[in-house]
């Protein structure tokens, strides 16, 4: 495969093919605390519905972008598959691994591999710790290297995410917000993981530092084989990192597929007013036609049938009857039925 | 439009912050003008100084902050009118909505209560009248059932509702100007769209100015007639808003447009500004954007260039700008 500049992070994908990730149902809630009234009414307690049945597969080597708005659900997926979060519902198969039931050596093992990156640079550091000491920690809480050999992985980690080496000695508020997120990217490859789960990794930074970190994440998959699952709500971002994008509404998967086939072509009506939603950068170009009325429902008084369809313009009677299945069209799968599945065969 | 008076007329405003480790000058010799219904972005990164160029021009800072040059608006200094007057302009004349409606409402009053204090204050207008012409307000921003959500209080809306409850609120005096300090950042892109649009139909339908502070150039393209871009406190480049992203003539704009990906293959490296912005206590000798600019040559670190006209109603702070390419069109 050649290797011009133009195409040099295409290549990661060879091995696609091989899923890493299947999550299957994942259904995850959130108690919600009752007012004082609500609790001499004795009124039952509610729950909000984070996840509310996600089915998705990961390909090894490839980067997955999850979109969605403000509480879709995919930062809670994100948590859900690194074990923040205990799911009520579904399973998380890593390769072998059932993700749900492992416990002692075994989760430990599975912390390595899978790595996450969160959005707050300033939160997710330590403040007290220099970054040496905080490479430190990772290295030596997971026995990744003999002690003696440390400060060299702390030189090489900090080279890999384009630090100086002097970094070691400084206290995370002396840098700026994009190399704090270089720091916590060094700490996730600290242990050499084969998966990372980004959560918003650029949504705090100036455009122009965004591109840089963006740079580091396409260079760093490419030289250590990484699995990504990028979410973010930067459409334009994700369209251009990553290989496949699932888009999420009100904890479920509206549609999934390949890139590039998914913003020229959305199927699902969500799909299409969020990427119609995005303002272009081309002073002439309006997309207003796919706009949408309203706002997200309250999760805790979700809609019957299809989440979408109090704000979707083709609604009609069987959306709201029945909530869609997720299908395979195409080679993408979409859960509308104005868009049935290929016909079995055919 | 540009045939017009202009309504507001900024000239070499400057505004310093005193602080322990120093004065702090955020905005520097920023110059302006402003037609009547125009909307005009004033676009830049954390720190370029765009929102306390906002507030500055309605003074919402108090000395020992300085604020200096002058604000022209309906042939007032506004930098030399006196607090009364300083008091009718702003939230009746001039009104202002922020990025967070959260802190910007009063959370113990309800939304009608609020839309009904401008009302007195600036329009004389009380009981059944005020009542009916808050409902009115509710309903231009597109506020469902809008009588009812009179009694509502601030945390009972969604952040969107919040945002047209401000706007309402904003408009309740007829305001001339709006100034709208990052008023979409906090909201998702549906509710965006919405709020984008609807900042441009009130704009048709009540002939009121704009000026639109944001970081985020789909914004801009999407929505404001001219642009302004702000850096390290300076404008350093204005021009009609195809004209700014057709032929950007000063290197950040180009830099800016150049790190958001714009339809080059997916997946290739993306063209950062390198570096970051400069610490205004210390600013290089020269054009503030020089130690970033691929363009740089020696001449860009002796003097700080000037805003000058490179082309009708374009302005750019580039000495490099004859030089710089044109961006590629984004697919679509």
């Amino acid at each position: 495969m050649s290797a011009a500049p133009e195409t040099a992070f295409q290549a990661s994908r060879e091995a696609a093919d091989e899923t890493v990730f299947d999550v299957r149902g994942l259904i995850k809630t959130f108690p919600v605390e009752r007012s004082m009234l609500e609790r001499i009414q004795r009124k039952p307690r509610r729950a909000v519905r984070a996840l509310n049945g996600v089915t998705l597969q990961v390909e090894r080597g490839e980067t997955l972008g999850i979109v969605g708005e403000s509480g879709c659900g995919k930062s809670t997926l994100a948590r859900c598959l690194v074990r923040l979060h205990e799911p009520d519902e579904g399973t998380i198969r890593y390769g072998d691994d059932d993700v749900r039931t492992l416990k002692g050596e075994a989760l430990r093992g599975y912390h390595r591999k899978v790595q996450m990156i969160f959005q707050d640079p300033y939160g997710s550091l330590n403040p007290r710790m220099t970054v040496g000491a905080i490479l430190n920690e990772a290295l030596a809480v997971h026995r990744m290297r003999p002690s003696a050999q440390i400060p060299a992985r702390i030189e090489e980690l900090l080279e890999l995410v384009g630090l100086p080496l002097d970094a070691a000695e400084r206290m995370p508020h002396e840098f700026s917000g994009g190399q704090r997120q270089r720091i916590g990217i060094a700490r996730a490859l600290a242990l050499e993981p084969e998966t990372l789960v980004a959560d918003e990794l650029v949504s705090a930074l100036d455009v122009s530092v965004q591109a840089q970190v963006i740079n580091l994440l396409l260079e760093l998959q490419e030289r250590l084989h990484l699995t990504v699952l990028f979410v973010a709500h930067d459409l334009r971002l994700v369209r251009h990192i990553s290989h496949r994008v699932a888009v999420m509404y009100l904890g479920r998967v509206v549609e999934v597929g390949e890139t590039e086939a998914l913003f020229r072509d959305p199927r699902h009506p969500y799909t299409r007013a969020l990427l119609s939603a995005a303002p272009s950068l081309e002073p002439d170009v309006t997309t207003v036609a796919d706009a949408v009325e309203g706002e997200l429902p309250s999760p805790l008084n979700m809609p019957a049938g299809c989440p979408f369809h109090p704000r979707c313009p083709h609604a009609m009677d069987a959306c709201r009857a029945a909530v869609p299945e997720l299908v395979a069209r195409d080679g993408r799968r979409h859960a509308c039925i104005l868009e049935p599945a290929d016909a079995p065969g055919g | 439009m540009s045939a017009d008076q202009p309504m507001l007329s900024v000239r070499g405003l400057n505004t310093v912050f005193p602080g322990e480790r120093g004065r702090l000058h955020v905005v520097r010799d920023v110059s302006f003008d402003l037609a009547p219904g125009e909307v005009l972005g004033i676009v830049g990164e954390s720190g370029s100084g765009k929102s306390v160029t906002l507030r500055s021009l309605v003074r919402l800072y108090r000395p020992p902050t300085e604020i200096s040059g002058s604000v022209i608006w309906n042939g007032q200094d506004l930098l030399r009118v006196g607090d009364t007057r300083m008091q009718d302009v702003r939230g009746g004349e001039i009104s202002m909505i922020f990025q967070e409606p959260m802190t910007a409402l009063n959370p113990v009053l309800s939304v009608g209560k609020q839309i009904r204090e401008s009302l007195a204050e600036h329009e004389g207008l009380s009981g059944r009248p005020a009542t009916e012409r808050a409902t009115e307000l509710l309903s231009l921003v597109g506020i469902p059932s809008p009588r009812e959500r009179l009694d509502a209080f601030p945390h009972e809306f969604s952040g969107g509702m919040r945002q047209r409850a401000m706007i309402a609120i904003a408009l309740a005096s007829s305001p001339q100007l709006l100034l709208a300090d990052e008023p979409t950042t906090a909201l998702d892109v549906t509710i965006q769209d919405q709020i984008l649009k609807l900042l441009l139909r009130l704009r048709d339908q009540l002939g009121m100015a704009v000026i639109l502070v944001t970081h985020d150039l789909g914004v801009v393209a999407q929505t404001c007639d001219r642009v302004a871009v702000m850096y390290a406190g300076r404008l350093v480049e204005t021009a009609p808003v195809r004209e700014l992203f057709r032929n950007p003539k000063h290197a950040y704009t180009l830099g800016l447009r150049r790190s958001v990906p714009d339809g080059g293959a997916a997946r290739t490296p993306l063209a950062p500004i390198g570096g970051a912005p400069p610490d205004l206590r210390s600013l290089p000798p020269g054009c503030p954007f020089a130690p970033r600019c691929a363009y740089v040559k020696p001449a860009c670190h002796e003097a700080e260039p000037p805003l000058v006209n490179v082309a009708p109603g374009h302005a750019s702070a580039c000495i490099r700008h004859d030089v710089l390419p044109t961006p590629q069109k984004e697919r679509s």
